[in-house]
């Protein structure tokens, strides 16, 4: 019953809306190119259908790839931080300078040192700068959060380092990884946004370059339609990685435990 | 009732200091000063004192888990495997308790059947084979403190260290496992050719060191050392009888008074 309601009650709202947004926009006789019906951006999205499938496999691969090299390169350095307190200081630094900086600002130049022959690499790679930073400061905090008995333990039966990091932190860590795995799975789709608008036309084809272009050609149903498509691909990323931190947490994190 | 022949020294700790690192004071804080003691193999040894006292770090120096400032710790028959319980149970939450009780085995790299196996009987031995597959989350105060034991037993060590292990848990549930503690202790010759278990238990429960122990080392307040050292008659002891009582007295005598 409960259930039901946590899916039965945001429909609802959407159906509410959309109505009222069919009813505002045919009752105000708004023009298209300002506000178009909700079913005239249905009959854009079947008309444009394998068009703009192909550009949300575009932005995907983008996505899914820059959000999979940020996960590992923040894993890898995380683990690097947590082992080496002096490469913690050395480089710290650098991946908060990288924070802070707004990517957007830094896409052209990198566009420019990739090229625009090797695009999805560029923009992979600044999507993968999006994302890359909540993974490794949550990652961090967690290969630091073991327990200190334990790995007292561990040092009794003479375990190695590399022993005690397998065994102990990066399990301890798990939680965090998932966390901030699922900010950045967003961000890297925020990241591949930002990158398909930098890139502009060309060889870049997903779904934010089909925003751009649907705009310039003021046809604003196509604009929502590519949209929506975005939107929903930001769910579905979202749910994915929640579905896996439930999987991989559901028998021991306070987390993961259903109440 | 010391007796002075077939007495094998298992561990001296000779004239420990140990500081640790303070922001209030110049050179830090003192938590053991000229700290002196020897075990006995097959002893049960309870290390009983204040909260501060530096009991704890007598222990974690005898693990070899802390360096001493100076003085040292020696075996004169070789250092022998440990056992160590934590007044936490300190397990992995991730892993059920079979895979915890098998840790100390899967760093030696033993086969993953065997290791299983023995994790099992350890298990069986503290009261828990029904429950190799349960995760510390599903398991209550007291059995997770018995996982942890197990774990501690689970490679025959010859010496057991334990730190406060029983003090967060309720009355009935500690003295179930103090009698626990004790049928470990009693059966290990039987069980391993004669070889006898020795126990180092840190504690600040009169009641329990009297309950427990062959032999208690009542320790100052900080900078601890060693206040009285007072050998107990072989038990078994029955809680509330005049005799028990009686140790209870005695101990209690040679603990330092409670600060104002």
């Amino acid at each position: 019953m409960k259930r039901l309601a946590d899916i039965a009650l945001p429909l609802i709202v959407l159906a509410a809306f959309l109505g009222f947004w069919e009813w505002k926009v045919a009752h105000d006789a708004i023009p298209a190119y300002v506000l178009p019906a909700p079913t005239a951006i249905a009959a854009a999205l079947a008309e444009n259908f394998s068009s703009l499938m192909a550009s949300l496999a575009t932005t995907l691969t983008v996505t899914i790839l820059s959000f999979l090299a940020a996960t590992a390169a923040a894993l890898a350095l995380a683990i690097l931080f947590s082992e080496s307190r002096m490469a913690e200081r050395t480089f710290h630094p650098y991946a908060v300078v990288l924070q802070v900086t707004p990517v957007v600002a830094i896409a052209p130049l990198i566009l420019l040192w990739i090229g625009y022959d090797r695009v999805t690499l560029a923009e992979t790679l600044i999507a993968a700068l999006v994302a890359f930073f909540p993974v490794l400061s949550n990652t961090t905090l967690g290969l630091r959060s073991a327990d200190f008995n334990l790995v007292d333990l561990m040092r009794l039966y003479e375990a190695s380092r590399l022993q005690i990091l397998w065994r102990v932190r990066l399990p301890t860590a798990l939680p965090y990884l998932l966390s901030g795995m699922k900010t950045a799975g967003g961000l890297s789709l925020i990241g591949t946004v930002v990158a398909e608008f930098v890139a502009g036309s060309g060889a870049a084809t997903g779904l934010a370059w089909r925003i751009v272009e649907a705009g310039n050609r003021l046809e604003i149903a196509t604009m929502f339609a590519a949209l929506t498509l975005l939107a929903l691909t930001g769910v579905a990323i979202f749910a994915a990685l929640s579905l896996l931190e439930y999987l991989l947490l559901r028998r021991w994190h306070e987390s993961a435990i259903r109440t | 009732m010391h007796r002075t022949f077939g007495v094998v020294v298992l561990l001296a700790v000779s004239n420990i200091i140990k500081r640790f690192p303070s922001p209030h004071t110049d050179g830090g804080t003192e938590a053991l000063c000229d700290l002196s003691f020897t075990v006995a193999s097959g002893e049960f040894v309870s290390l009983l004192g204040p909260s501060g006292c530096g009991k704890s770090t007598a222990l974690r120096l005898i693990a070899g888990l802390l360096p001493p400032d100076s003085g040292a710790v020696t075996w004169p028959a070789g250092k022998p495997p440990i056992g160590f319980v934590f007044q936490d149970a300190t397990l992995m939450p991730w892993a059920d308790a079979r895979a915890n009780v098998r840790l100390p085995l899967d760093l030696q790299h033993i086969p993953r059947a065997e290791g299983n196996a023995r994790a099992e009987a350890a298990l069986a031995r503290v009261g828990l084979a029904a429950f190799a597959r349960a995760v510390p989350r599903e398991l209550s105060g007291g059995m997770k403190m018995r996982v942890s034991i197990a774990r501690a037993l689970v490679t025959e060590p010859s010496l057991l260290l334990l730190d406060e292990p029983f003090a967060a848990l309720d009355e009935p549930t500690r003295a179930a496992l103090n009698d626990d503690l004790l049928r470990l202790w009693n059966e290990a010759p039987a069980r391993r050719g004669q070889e006898k278990l020795t126990v180092i238990f840190v504690t600040h429960s009169v009641g329990e060191s009297a309950y427990l122990s062959s032999r208690v080392l009542v320790m100052t307040r900080r900078p601890g050392r060693v206040a009285a050292d007072i050998a107990l008659p072989p038990g078994p002891r029955a809680r509330l009888s005049p005799e028990f009582l009686e140790i209870e007295r005695r101990i209690a005598a040679a603990l330092p008074k409670a600060a104002a």
